[in-house]
């Protein structure tokens, strides 16, 4: 028996707690939730859909093994390897410039900085990771190539040294950011466990505070080259369009990122082969990063304070 | 000696964290220079020309601005929707911790990959075309993982206190979190929308990928037109060879970073202006 | 107040003078967070228009206990209830009662003062009214002054602020933020009040206050009072239940259970051997 207060309420109001559309509304609000297991969905149905398509016809064994990308030309050949030599030559370079410098910018806002300064510098790295990356790369072409030129013979126009260089400093602020993050979860006593026993501050910070924060490290650095294998524009505008099976940082080549531009950017008839070659692209770099991601969050997962 | 050690150390440190900090100044203070010539009210309302002395980011503006308008549309009610879900309904069930980690992983793909998605999604299955509404919807998923994010942060600040006081009053779950949840969050997720939004507007390669093209001269009379927008525009300035549209491309990123700058300020504006309220 | 329901169980066990009804009756109720139980086996009886004191040891379950008295201990992930609360005889963990609609009848005030940041005073009052849309449409601008008027003046702060209906809640005092977070509960027109250390995080003099108010609020309403503080316990309630480790170990009249426990664990807890 329902007891009829209880339903009803209290002086006669007519009070219900309306369950259906408690129920409604959470049904639509998981709806909302949805739509990113959609995006998801949908990135792997489009790349996988088309790459099938274009594997059918080129061979996995010509993707592989082949040592040249020339899709747009008369007699094609499709070797992915030039594309990820480019990425990884400008990724490598990228990450020579962001790390050891991103790491000290760190150890500095953690461990050495005063309060003070640190709630000045926090936020200019966050606007310098807020520009956007068609800046950098303007910047890049028109500003670093020029003046690297000077110094760097045999530097051509386009290149991989300098849109590397600025990328590093584009995902400086995304390093020390997250370092700085790893470095302050490390716990105080563990640092003066190593100041009792009459260690420097220095001493500590190398011996003490950067082993205990190194999973949290990582992770910043790996999140770090998933950034800038994924970067577009920088390579886009100043690193060329000449896939090149290459390690010379002074020639023009090309990136995944920067072709998929290059074949957007131009006149290729839908349903081509050469269509296709932007989603098998697409997919590798998909993959690429996702393997990165979740290396970084497997890394994060193991740190201390982390995975919460 | 060990203090001469440490100070040594510390200038390392300050001096790795300055040089980012000094190629920002150096990259605006060199942009704002280069673009100088090419300021102008002349400038803000001009269509693209082949001379670059009479080229204008009007149509880029226009677009920029609608696009922006138009993805906050998209990307809010869905952004805000799931964030709830999953702070206030989703506790540990399976699907909500799935979700969680669909959402962490799409933060981490590429933009330009999101183009391609767009590209065969909105532009061809959708039939929409290259045009606005296209690239807004693509911007919109773009940004959807940060929506989701800054919200939950803004929703996991307000005081379970609030809550219970909601539930103990008799009021349903739904009730507290409209009434009593999402009032206190507001500024909060106002903030992250802000910035989310301005991420999208800075974006280049999706909508390259979708086809937006650089040589506008009329403005879109709807959703379904062909549009610019301003990193289009400064892009293809970028990629003349010709010195003169070097000044294009500058005048281009000043009025971009200006826009920007308004956005970030308005965001920081919001977050100073109700915290007082919203940290009780 | 309303007519009471007419057939009533005749008032039981143990605390309750023999002449007041039964209001809320706890029977063997169990409680826990996942495998941990916090509240064992629990019975015991609130007589209508009185107030029970709850004292015991931090930890022992006393804010559980009284959370499972408007079923607000479920909403707790992983949070196990067993056992039965009756409300007028009437089981609120019977399959068919919604713990939304109960909670209107039961009131809770909480340790911390948590009025809605966003909400002016007047709306702070009415913020359960308006929250489950018991004000939508129908009621006339002073029919909803009078309740606003009514709730502040039973919790004795309407004189405070009366002239600043329109100002946050937030500027209030702590005190005075408790008793607006009373005033909000009241205007629901509850019958039960659950306090969980309403005075724990206010001044003596603010705590004074609420205990006067508890004395009159009484006339009204029935009332449970977590407490740390065994002198809040015997200056403001009727009965105090001693709980120890979840189990109640004794219930009694509280000038009795102060004197002359009938319990050693109380005896050693009242005179400060533990706790
Ligand atoms: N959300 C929770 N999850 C798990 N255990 C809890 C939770 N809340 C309280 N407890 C545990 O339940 C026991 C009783 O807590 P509580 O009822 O708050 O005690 P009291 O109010 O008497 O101080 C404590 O041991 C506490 O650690
Ligand atoms: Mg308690």
């Amino acid at each position: 028996m329902v007891p009829s207060e209880l339903v009803l309420g209290v002086h006669g109001r007519a009070l219900r707690a309306a369950p259906v559309r408690e129920r409604l509304v959470e049904l639509a609000l998981l709806a909302c939730a949805g739509v990113s297991v959609v995006t998801t969905v949908g990135i792997v149905l489009v790349l996988a859909g088309e790459s099938v398509a274009f594997f059918r016809e080129v061979g996995l064994r010509a993707f592989l093994f082949d040592t040249q990308w020339t899709p747009l030309f008369s007699s094609p050949r499709y070797g992915i390897w030039p594309l990820i030599a480019g990425t990884a030559l400008t990724s490598g370079i990228a990450m020579l410039v962001a790390v050891p410098l991103g790491l000290l910018a760190a150890v500095f806002l953690a461990e050495l900085a005063p309060d003070g300064a640190r709630r000045v510098l926090k936020p200019l790295l966050e606007v310098l990771a807020g520009v956007p990356t068609l800046v950098y790369g303007a910047f890049a072409l028109l500003v670093v190539t020029p003046a690297l030129q000077r110094v760097v013979p045999g530097l051509a126009g386009f290149n991989a040294l300098s849109p590397g260089l600025v990328m590093g400093v584009m995902i400086l602020p995304l390093v020390a950011s997250l370092s700085d993050d790893a470095l302050r979860a490390v716990p105080m006593p563990q640092r003066e466990g190593a100041w009792a026993l009459g260690a420097g501050r220095v001493p500590t910070i190398l011996r003490v505070v950067l082993p205990a924060a190194r999973s949290g490290i990582v992770a910043a650095g790996t999140l770090a080259l998933g950034r800038a294998v994924g970067e577009t524009m920088i390579v886009a505008i100043a690193a060329g369009q000449e896939p090149r099976l290459t390690l010379d940082p002074r020639v023009p080549i090309e990136t995944m990122t920067a072709f998929i531009v290059q074949v957007s950017l131009g006149d290729v008839a839908a349903g081509t082969l050469a269509s296709r070659t932007i989603f098998v692209v697409g997919a590798a770099l998909f993959v690429l990063t996702l393997v990165l991601n979740l290396l970084a969050r497997r890394a994060v997962k193991t740190a201390p304070g982390g995975g919460s | 000696m060990s203090a001469r050690r440490d100070l040594w150390f510390t200038l390392l440190c300050a001096a790795a964290l300055a040089l980012p900090l000094g190629v920002l100044v150096f990259l605006f203070g060199d942009v704002l220079l280069l673009g100088l010539e090419r300021l102008s009210p002349a400038f803000l309302t001009s269509y693209p020309s082949r001379h670059a002395e009479h080229a204008g980011v009007l149509p880029g503006l226009v677009g920029t601005a609608l696009l922006g308008v138009m993805t906050a549309g998209l990307a809010l009610p869905f952004g805000v929707g799931a964030a709830i879900y999953l702070e206030e309904y989703g506790g540990n069930r399976r699907i909500a911790r799935a979700i969680e980690v669909n959402v962490a992983n799409l933060a981490g793909v590429p933009s330009v990959v999101y183009g391609i998605l767009g590209l065969a999604v909105f532009v061809k299955t959708l039939g929409l075309g290259r045009s606005l509404i296209a690239g807004a919807a693509t911007l919109a998923l773009l940004v959807l993982p940060i929506v989701i994010v800054s919200t939950r942060e803004a929703l996991r600040a307000v005081p379970m206190g609030l809550r219970e006081a909601g539930l103990a009053l008799g009021a349903t779950r739904w009730q507290t979190i409209r009434r009593v949840v999402l009032p206190a969050a507001a500024p909060g997720i106002l903030t992250g929308a802000i910035l989310a939004i301005s991420r999208a507007l800075g974006e280049t390669a999706p909508l390259i990928v979708i086809g937006a093209v650089a040589y506008i001269t009329y403005l879109p009379d709807g959703p379904r037109a062909a549009f610019t927008a301003l990193p289009i525009q400064i892009f293809s300035w970028v990629s003349r060879p010709q010195a003169a549209f070097a000044h294009n491309a500058a005048a281009g990123i000043v009025v971009m970073l200006l826009l920007l700058l308004l956005l970030n300020a308005a965001a920081v504006l919001v977050r100073d202006r109700f915290s007082r309220g919203g940290s009780r | 107040m309303i007519a009471a329901p007419a057939p009533r169980a005749p008032p039981t066990t143990t605390a309750a003078d023999a002449t007041t009804p039964v209001k809320l009756a706890v029977r063997a109720l169990d409680a826990g967070f996942g495998a941990t139980p916090v509240v064992r086996q629990l019975t015991l009886d609130v007589p209508e228009r009185r107030v029970l004191a709850i004292i015991g040891p931090s930890g022992c379950g006393k804010s559980t206990l009284v959370r499972c008295l408007n079923r607000m201990h479920e909403l707790v992930p992983g949070a196990t209830v067993g056992g039965s609360v009756l409300l007028d005889d009437h089981d609120i963990y019977a399959r068919d009662v919604d713990p939304v609609l109960l909670r209107r009848r039961i009131g809770m005030v909480f340790q911390k003062p948590n009025p809605f940041p966003t909400m002016s005073i007047r709306e702070n009052v009415l913020a359960g009214l308006r929250l489950t849309g018991a004000l939508r449409g129908g009621r006339k601008q002073p029919a909803i002054d009078g309740i606003v008027e009514q709730a502040l003046t039973r919790a004795a702060l309407w004189d405070e602020v009366k002239d600043r209906l329109a100002a946050a809640g937030g500027s209030l005092s702590g005190g005075q933020q408790q008793r607006l977070c009373i005033a909000r509960a009241l205007a629901v027109e509850p019958e039960v009040l659950l306090m969980d250390e309403p005075c724990s995080a206010l001044d003596p003099i603010a705590t004074a206050r609420i205990e006067d108010l508890i004395h009159v609020l009484r006339e009204r309403y029935t009332i449970v009072l977590v407490t740390h503080n065994m002198q809040q316990a015997a200056r403001a309630s009727d009965l105090t239940a001693f709980l120890l480790h979840g189990e109640l170990i004794e219930c009694a009249p509280t000038e009795r259970l102060f004197t002359q426990p009938s319990d050693r664990r109380t005896e050693d807890y009242i005179t400060g051997k533990f706790g």
